[in-house]
C-alpha cells in the first residue's frame, strides 16, 4: 500500500505510538496516508480506537512476527 | 354545524403524528448535539512520585491526542510534577506490598526473580530509594516508556491546561519560578466549576 509519511514507533510503549502518530498527523494534509510500524499489542485495539475517535481512517491494521503495521489516512 | 368534531378530529390526528415524529427528532437532535461536542476530562493529580507522575500524564496526552479538550489541577505533592527539574521524583517500595521488585538487568532467570524485602529492611537501608528509583528508571527505559518530562511536554504541545494550587504553592513555600511556563495558579473555585462540565473526571 503506498503511503506519504513513516513513522517507526516499535519498541515504544503506551501511549507513545498514539502520541507520535498523532503529531505526524498534525504535518500531513487531509487525504495523506500514514504508515505506522509498532511492537506494543496493545497498539491494534489502541488505533482503531484513536481512528473511530479522531475520524481518521484506518485503512489497514496487520500483524507481521510480532511487529504490527498500520495505515491511517488523515482526515 | 359539522364543523365542531371536524377540529376535535383533526387536533385528535396532529396529536397521533406528533406522538409518533417527535420522539424520534427529539432522538435525532440530541445524537448530533453528542457528535459535534467534543468529549472533556479534568484531572486532579495529588502524588508526587515517580510511579504516581504517569497516570495523570499518560491519560492527558492520549485524551489529547484524541481531540479531547484536558485540565489538570495539580494540588499538594501533586505540585512536585510541574517542577522546572523532575530528574529528582522518587519512587518508594516501601509500604507497597504492590510493587513487583524485580531487576531490569543481568540474565533472564535473574530478572524474573521478585525479590521479597522485608519493609523493616528496606527502612533500615540507607539510599534504599534511590537505588529502588534507579531501578525504576532503568525497567522504564528498557520498555520503551516515555519518561514523566516528555509526556509533560507532549501534554503542554497538545493543548492540555495545567493548573497550579496556588493554596500548595504558598503552604509548601515555592515559588513560581520553581515550575515550567505555562501554568495557571488557581483555587479549587477555578477548577470546580471545569470539573462539573467535564465528561470525565478523574482523582489520582
Amino acid at each position: 500500500m503506498n503511503f506519504d509519511k513513516d513513522l517507526d514507533a516499535r519498541g515504544l510503549n503506551c501511549p507513545l505510538p498514539i502520541l507520535r502518530a498523532k503529531k505526524a498527523l498534525n504535518d500531513m494534509t487531509g487525504g495523506q496516508v500514514l504508515r505506522i510500524l509498532s511492537t506494543d499489542p496493545g497498539s491494534v485495539k489502541d488505533f482503531a480506537a484513536f481512528a473511530k475517535q479522531t475520524g481518521n481512517e484506518l485503512l489497514s491494521s496487520a500483524e507481521n512476527n510480532k511487529e504490527f503495521e498500520f495505515y491511517l489516512k488523515r482526515k | 354545524m359539522g364543523a365542531i368534531p371536524e377540529i376535535a378530529s383533526i387536533d385528535e390526528l396532529i396529536q397521533r403524528r406528533l406522538d409518533e415524529i417527535l420522539p424520534q427528532r427529539i432522538e435525532q437532535a440530541m445524537q448530533a448535539r453528542e457528535e459535534g461536542r467534543t468529549p472533556s476530562m479534568t484531572i486532579i493529580a495529588t502524588k508526587g512520585t515517580l510511579d504516581w507522575a504517569y497516570p495523570p500524564f499518560i491519560l492527558a496526552s492520549t485524551a489529547a491526542a484524541l481531540g479531547w479538550d484536558v485540565k489538570v489541577f495539580f494540588t499538594f505533592y501533586g505540585l512536585n510534577l510541574l517542577k522546572k527539574d523532575i530528574s529528582d521524583l522518587k519512587v518508594s517500595p516501601l509500604g507497597n506490598p504492590g510493587m513487583p521488585m524485580k531487576m531490569p538487568f543481568g540474565p533472564d532467570w535473574f530478572k524474573s526473580l521478585n525479590w521479597n524485602i522485608p519493609n523493616l529492611v528496606q527502612a533500615g537501608i540507607p539510599g534504599f530509594e534511590s537505588v529502588a528509583t534507579m531501578l525504576m528508571q532503568q525497567t522504564i527505559k528498557n520498555n520503551g516508556v516515555a519518561s514523566i518530562d516528555e509526556l509533560r511536554s507532549l501534554s503542554q504541545e497538545a493543548d492540555v491546561k495545567f493548573l497550579a494550587c496556588q493554596m500548595t504553592v504558598e503552604l509548601f513555600g515555592f515559588n513560581h519560578d520553581d515550575f515550567i511556563d505555562g501554568l495557571d495558579f488557581v483555587g479549587a473555585a477555578t477548577f470546580l466549576p471545569e470539573a462539573a462540565k467535564a465528561n470525565v473526571s478523574l482523582f489520582i
